[in-house]
């Protein structure tokens, strides 16, 4: 019993001089390496406005519904690309309500952007992301929002796939994961608010 | 599969993860050994010194497996209990910018046990939840303490092999303070640096608010002046248009904690989505070295144990098995979110981007099926896809992978410790083909250590399969919104609802984490419930393999020849993969048959629920 | 009962087998076995199912219900088999141990008892003709023995007081003389009971490796019958009632019910297999230490070499022709009996032709023995003396020198491990004669079997270093111990251990006891004292201390057959869940008909077909079980590789075959 004492208070006074340490010390430095050196990163990626006004994260999707901007894929965080409900549908591949919505989205997608019959969908225009706030739509999905985007802006075709190009984040150093259009980079390109 | 960058990416994967092994195993002898001297001494050894004055831990004192278990049991205790009192108290504590709410008494019950287990089941949604006191103090601070006494125990157990007539195995505080000094934290400040650099966040700052260029309206359940939901007279909610015309940024000091959850095979989230979170895993990169790891210390722990028990090549045979049960899950679930869902096909959705649903783009199906595979080949559970959307035979991967224990490198200690019952195993039911009663490394297994192999398996299926099987015939969910009527809390029906309750009691029996995140979870009965196998499957694990850790201890060892069943070379790494699977088909087959497998087949007939 | 061997399908075993069967239905037995305990409460279960309505149709129920007692039944079978073959050995020796009767010695006269009052320390006289009334020592006089009741040897043996020849066995018949023996065990424990519970298998113990055995098999039980609970609730989420008698089925053919009612029988069979060499194990756990065993002490002589020394040579000195030489050496030995002396006759009769001369041919010859004294023997006839000795012996009796030739010969013999004779007449040393240790036939190929099972070799002798070099080497044996006194037994058998070693040795004397006792595997000779026997953990009847080597294979050839027959076992469950599941959901969900990759015939035919080669698997492996695997002496890792792919692999593949054919064949006759 006396020993079962003698750890319990050893086990207190580790608990707290380990978590003034790991809780305390650690994420303090990580916080101060990281504004010294990441600063844009650490504080969300965020994309500020010239007045200032805070405009998303470079990271986060958000909601795009108008023809002349390119549409992010469906989110189920919160109501729809909620940054502080971040998740997915978590519907599995016998639900009827996922591929009620996928059949719907399906018939949007194909009519929004005029696909000839032959034309398959791209999977990720009609699933929703994990995350709900996936930045990227594949190329293959902007591409085939490109004429829809163009014709509603008066722009040529040509110009605006120049700007998906631009913003496909390609694989990382060649290798790693699959290439992405960043939706929120290339709609505010293309409004001019960011670098064109 | 036949998409050559996804090779070279699981290459690249597999010939990393072997470069890093045998460094980091020996770095790790240093560590484990309490005179053992590192290139951070002149740092960390005050530090070292301090603490253990303070705490009045005297290193130069070994313990004994029974006087080992019980510092480990008291100390995961109290950091329990007082996790515990801080969620119920956080709306009094400090760094809390949203002014979230004190936490109710089962979800407290739940997380506390969740984050002292290494589980890290999650029935709270992080950025609605969780203050930043909370994320730092009660929470990360246990992923801390919770994998260096994984790793504790596992170096307790692989003292164990290699010592012989001795009743000691090491002292739990020395190996939980140098843990935590010398390996988690210099190697996570490192690690939480680099994921800043692919876009983290680490701040403490508000949530952020940004203005939508594109404000549209969506519609929400109506609240009363009080804040509760409103409904009709016949029980329906009563939706109202809002007009949506900013977007609230979740901020807060995520990079620290990212870096632990994932070396330390913790994987709570910081958010809600997880690994799949922008913030949380921005880019492939990040996404590459979270996965290695994973799997970092795992891995070196067989180093550690070919090592310490002066027989290199078993640590390598142990590994070359690991290796083979982790490839062989990629394939399969790689396989089957790259085939897609037909019934998706039919619809006109592109097959040859398999499974999207639940994924993210720039992942993919092969990095989103490796990550799958390790999160849950490890106890890790972070998740960069949503699992609950997997195909079926997607889905089975990682649940059967819980199933076999989780000791493809595992998590962190918990996964050689696991395979430590299974080497066991496979000796006693192999080892006799040999001529000889069965012997590892030169002990004899005995009725004590069959007896406590068999308690672990034991443990391992009555905690999956008995609360799965009572929440199947119970309704633990939350209440119909609509009718009100009592639910068993699943987002599917059909056997993938089944599997959604077959995989949280796994997850938490396996001190998982991941989930068919479906099920709605957050109610006493299942939060109590998945709180008490997560216990189950953490403490009474331990106890018995920290028994087989003293009795192999004790043991003599008996020479070596070629008449001695061989622990190294292909033979016996196919053996243990054998056993494993046969135990875990055994045990689990007809759950899994019910869920994934009949899903599938029901798939291919196109058949909805 | 010597080599004895019963065939498995002896019609006396077989019958009284089958009966046992039913007896051992008794659940309070046995419940000592859990896997079948459950099974037979499975198939009550499924019995009284048959009066309860919507399990199914009632020739299903019934057949599954019939095919469950079956396979306790055959589990039973095995069990008593294996024990009736014991049996009809305990039988033969219980015969022996008729109702006799002693002299026992009471004051100064005797009076006659029943052998079963008799008490450690009583004295009793055996006369010829009579049976020993219990295990004794001889304390006065000497006696011929007939043992055939226990050795199975019907030449009679010597056994006389004092010394390593004392020990008398209970039930053993003394051919001539009057001996008195003092009675060393209570009647029960005599060493004819010990032998007659052994093989009957009554007061078998399990040994610790059949211990966690049950225990794993025990845990494995307990799993699927949560695994089967857990099911019936999983159903009821999906939406399909499994019946109770289906679940038992499936629980029934996944419980390791092969090895569960297989490994008793494996046990028994084991020390079956021992007696049948003659050899007694006191333990299955000393049969069990026998495969672990990985070095062996083998005595020099009887186990390497032949007992005796023969001639090989005749070395002449300088002068003297091999052919004198022979003649001397010859005559010297006419009168010797011991073998070396006979061998020397044989010798000079086949290398040098000289005809056999017998002793009273020669009336005029007188034979001179050996003494201690003399250290030599010979023969004086017609004045001349010929004599053959040690070199020293022989060295001193002619006058303190030999010829410096002579002394060069016994010097090379002596290292070649041979010994050297020298023959002289009284004048001169005439030379040499090379006695020499035959190594047994065959044994350096064994020794080398061993040697890849990882079994050392270390021979025992007295002889010197030099001497025992040789002899090594010859006989390919990995080291030895020269010189050895029994304490240096001791020790090196401590040393080994020390160092992880399990050692097995043979011994028969009395100075062997502590060495023994000591050994893992302590193997006493029948012949040897009482105490030797006490020490050991097994009795060799035949005396035949090579027997070791077999002893070995026996034990590595139990484990194999336990751990391949458990492999099997288990690795049968992939092919019955293929089978039962699929027929368990195929009403509810036709989708699942994929699964059933066998394509049995129908749900029902599916359950069936799995039942009964669950129980027909005990049946045929019965004469496995009870025979052995085959052993081969190879490495552990060639013998696992095999053990592994013949019994793990085949383990998985056949029951898919025979489900496969019973679901023909029942579905062909109509069953279902």
């Amino acid at each position: 019993m006396k020993n079962i004492l003698l750890e319990i208070k050893t086990s207190v006074l580790a608990l707290i001089l380990l978590t003034l340490v790991v809780s305390g010390a650690y994420p303090l430095v990580v916080w101060a390496l990281g504004e010294a050196m990441f600063p844009h990163k650490a504080n969300g990626s965020l994309i500020v406005a010239k007045d200032g006004k805070a405009l998303g994260s470079e990271l986060l999707a958000q909601s795009f519904t108008s023809p002349k901007y390119f549409h992010p894929r469906p989110s189920a965080a919160g109501t729809g690309y909620d940054a502080t409900s971040s998740g997915g549908t978590n519907l599995g591949p016998t639900s009827q309500k996922l591929m009620d919505s996928v059949k719907a989205a399906v018939a949007q997608y194909r009519a929004e952007n005029g696909l000839q019959a032959g034309t398959l969908v791209p999977a990720d225009a009609v699933t929703s992301s994990a995350s709900g706030l996936d930045p990227h739509i594949s190329v293959k999905n902007a591409l085939l929002q490109t004429a829809r985007v163009a014709k509603a802006r008066n722009l040529s075709a040509e110009k605006v796939a120049a700007l998906v190009e631009k913003y496909t984040d390609r694989r990382q150093l060649g290798i790693f994961g699959e290439d992405g259009v960043n939706v929120l980079k290339l709609n505010l390109a293309m409004d001019g608010i960011i670098d064109q | 599969m036949n998409n050559l960058n996804s090779w070279m990416q699981l290459a690249l994967f597999v010939g990393v993860l072997l470069l890093i092994t045998k460094p980091l195993g020996l770095f790790l002898m240093r560590v484990l050994d309490a005179r053992g001297r590192t290139f951070l001494d002149p740092v960390l050894r005050p530090l070292e010194r301090l603490t253990y004055k303070i705490c009045g831990i005297d290193p130069a004192r070994e313990h004994n497996w029974k006087q080992y278990t019980a510092a480990m049991l008291i100390f995961s205790l109290v950091a329990m209990v007082t996790t515990y009192a801080l969620l119920r108290l956080q709306a009094a504590l400090p760094l809390n910018p949203q002014k979230l709410p004190a936490w109710p008494e089962h979800l407290a019950f739940n997380t506390a046990a969740s984050f002292m287990t290494n589980t890290n089941w999650q029935s709270y949604s992080p950025e609605a939840t969780a203050s930043y006191f909370t994320n730092m103090v009660a929470l990360a601070a246990h992923n801390f303490f919770s994998a260096a006494i994984g790793i504790a125990i596992a170096a307790a157990v692989v003292r164990g092999v290699a010592r012989q007539t001795m009743s000691t195995i090491g002292n739990f505080w020395v190996d939980l303070v140098r843990l935590t000094y010398y390996l988690l934290l210099p190697v996570c400040v490192v690690f939480a640096l680099f994921l800043i650099s692919q876009g983290m966040i680490q701040n403490f700052k508000p949530y952020d608010t940004a203005s939508l260029t594109e404000p549209y309206t969506t519609q929400v359940q109506k609240t009363d002046d009080k804040g509760n939901p409103v409904n009709d007279a016949a029980g329906k909610p009563v939706m109202i248009d809002q007009k949506v015309d900013t977007q609230t940024i979740a901020e807060g000091p995520m990079a620290s904690q990212v870096a632990i959850k994932m070396l330390g095979t913790n994987g709570g989230g910081f958010t809600n989505a997880n690994a799949a979170h922008p913030f949380e895993n921005p880019t492939p990169l990040s996404n590459f070295i979270q996965m290695l790891s994973i799997f970092a210390i795992g891995s070196a722990l067989t180093y550690y144990l070919g090592r310490m028990v002066k027989h290199q090549r078993h640590g390598w045979a142990v590994w070359a098995a690991m290796t083979f049960l982790f490839l062989a899950g990629v394939f399969v679930l790689w396989r089957a979110e790259a085939a897609g869902n037909p019934i998706m096909t039919q619809l006109g959705v592109d097959p040859a981007d398999g499974n999207m649903e639940g994924k993210e783009v720039r992942f993919g199906i092969f990095n989103s099926a490796l990550f799958t595979t390790i999160t849950t080949d490890a106890s890790c559970g972070a998740v960069n896809c949503m699992h609950d959307s997997l195909t079926p035979l997607g889905g089975l991967v990682p649940l059967f992978n819980i199933h076999l224990g989780e000791i493809v490198f595992g998590g962190v200690g918990s996964g050689l410790y696991g395979m430590f019952v299974f080497i066991v195993l496979t000796v006693f039911i192999c080892g006799l083909m040999v001529g000889r009663t069965p012997e590892y490394l030169g002990k004899k297994i005995e009725p004590y250590d069959v007896k406590m192999a068999s308690l672990v398996i034991l443990i391992l299926a009555w905690d999956i399969l008995g609360f799965s099987a009572w929440a199947s015939v119970s309704n633990w969910g939350p209440p119909d919104p609509v009718t009100h009527a009592v639910t068993n809390g699943t987002n599917n029906n059909g056997p993938h609802g089944f599997s959604e309750i077959l995989y949280a009691f796994s997850s938490t029996t396996g001190n998982n984490g991941s989930a068919f995140a479906g099920l709605s979870a957050n109610t006493p009965w299942y939060n109590t419930t998945l709180a008490v196998s997560m216990l189950i499957g953490r403490i009474a694990m331990i106890i018995p393999i920290m028994a087989m850790a003293g009795a192999f201890a004790r043991k003599k060892i008996v020479a070596e020849s070629v008449g001695t069943f061989p622990v190294t070379g292909p033979l016996f790494a196919t053996l243990l993969v054998g056993v494993i699977l046969l135990v875990g088909a055994l045990n689990f087959f007809p759950a899994l048959a019910l869920g994934p497998i009949l899903e599938h087949f029901l798939m291919l007939t196109g058949k909805l629920f | 009962m010597a080599a004895k061997t019963h065939s498995i399908f002896d019609p006396a075993i077989i019958t009284p087998a089958i009966g046992q069967s039913f007896v051992k239905l008794n659940p309070v037995t046995l419940a000592k076995n859990p896997v079948m305990f459950v099974t037979e409460v499975g198939a009550a279960i499924t019995t009284a199912m048959l009066l309860v309505k919507g399990q199914g149709h009632f020739g299903f129920l019934i057949q599954i219900a019939l095919w469950l007692w079956f396979t306790v039944l055959f589990a039973n079978f095995a069990e008593a088999m294996a024990e009736g073959r014991g049996k009809a050995q305990a039988d033969s020796l219980r015969k022996a141990r008729t109702q006799t009767f002693a002299n026992r010695i009471k004051g100064t006269g005797t009076e006659s008892v029943a052998a079963e009052q008799l008490r450690k320390g009583d004295v009793v006289i055996v006369k010829a003709g009579e049976f020993i009334p219990g295990d004794g020592e001889i304390v006065e006089g000497a006696a011929t023995v007939d043992e055939s009741a226990i050795t199975g040897e019907s030449a009679p043996v010597v056994r006389e007081s004092g010394g390593d020849r004392s020990a008398v066995t209970g039930g053993t018949r003394v051919l001539s003389d009057i001996i008195k023996i003092k009675i060393t065990s209570n009647p029960g424990e005599t060493f004819l009971d010990r032998m007659i519970g052994l093989v009957e298998g009554a007061k078998r113990q399990k040994t610790p490796n059949e211990i966690a055995l049950t225990i794993l098999l025990s845990a494995l039980t307990v799993i699927f019958l949560v695994v089967l609970m857990a099911l019936k609730a999983y159903g009821y989420y999906s939406t399909v009632d499994f019946t109770v008698p289906v679940l038992v089925a499936l629980l029934v053919c996944l419980i390791p019910t092969t090895i569960g009612g297989l490994l008793s029988a494996i046990g028994i069979a084991g020390i079956d297999r021992l007696v049948q060499k003659n050899v007694l194990a006191m333990s299955g756990r000393a049969v069990e230490a026998a495969g672990d065993v990985d070095v062996l002490l083998l005595d020099k002589t009887g186990t390497i070499t032949l007992g005796n020394r023969q001639a090989t040579e005749f070395m002449p000195a300088p002068g003297v022709t091999e052919g004198e030489l022979a003649e001397a050496a010859q005559l010297s030995s006419l009168a010797d009996e011991t073998p070396e002396g006979r061998s020397i006759v044989v010798l000079a009769k086949e290398k040098y032709g000289l005809r056999g001369r017998e002793i009273h041919e020669m009336p005029d010859a007188a034979f001179v023995p050996f003494t201690a004294q003399t250290r030599m023997s010979g023969l004086d006839v017609g004045g001349a003396s010929y004599r053959k000795g040690a070199a020293g012996a022989v060295r001193d009796w002619v006058g303190g020198r030999l010829p410096k030739e002579v002394e060069k010969h016994v010097e090379a013999i002596a290292g070649n491990g041979g010994t050297p004779l020298v023959v002289a007449t009284k004048e001169k040393a005439l030379g040499t004669i090379y006695l020499k240790d035959i190594v047994k036939g065959g044994l350096s190929e064994r020794f080398e079997r061993f040697r890849a099972m990882g079994i050392r070799t270390v021979m025992i002798t007295g002889d010197n270093a030099l001497t025992a070099a040789a002899i090594a080497k010859e006989a390919g044996v990995d080291s030895f111990l020269a010189q050895a006194k029994p304490e240096e037994k001791l020790a090196l058998i401590r040393k080994e251990q020390e160092g992880g070693h399990l050692v097995a040795m043979t011994g028969d004397g009395t100075n062997d006891a502590p060495a023994l006792a000591q050994a893992d595997v302590g193997v006493a000779m029948n012949t040897g004292t009482q105490a030797a026997k006490e020490a050991g953990n097994m009795v060799d009847l035949d005396s035949n201390p090579t027997k070791l080597l077999e002893i070995v294979e026996i034990g590595k050839q139990l484990l194999i057959t336990r751990g391949a027959l458990t492999t099997f076992s288990i690795a049968n469950d992939v092919a019955k869940y293929f089978a039962i599941i699929p027929a368990m959901l195929l009403g509810t969900f036709p989708a699942i008909a994929p699964l059933n990759v066998m394509h049995l015939k129908s749900p029902d035919s599916a359950i069936l077909s799995a039942v009964i080669f669950n129980a027909l698997i005990i049946i045929a492996l019965i004469p496995l079980a009870l025979r052995g695997v085959r052993f081969r002496p190879l490495g552990a890792a060639r013998i696992l590789q095999r053990n592994v792919l013949i019994y793990g692999v085949g383990g998985v593949i056949v029951p898919f075959i025979g489900i496969k054919l019973i679901d023909m064949l029942i579905t062909m006759i109509g069953l279902i």
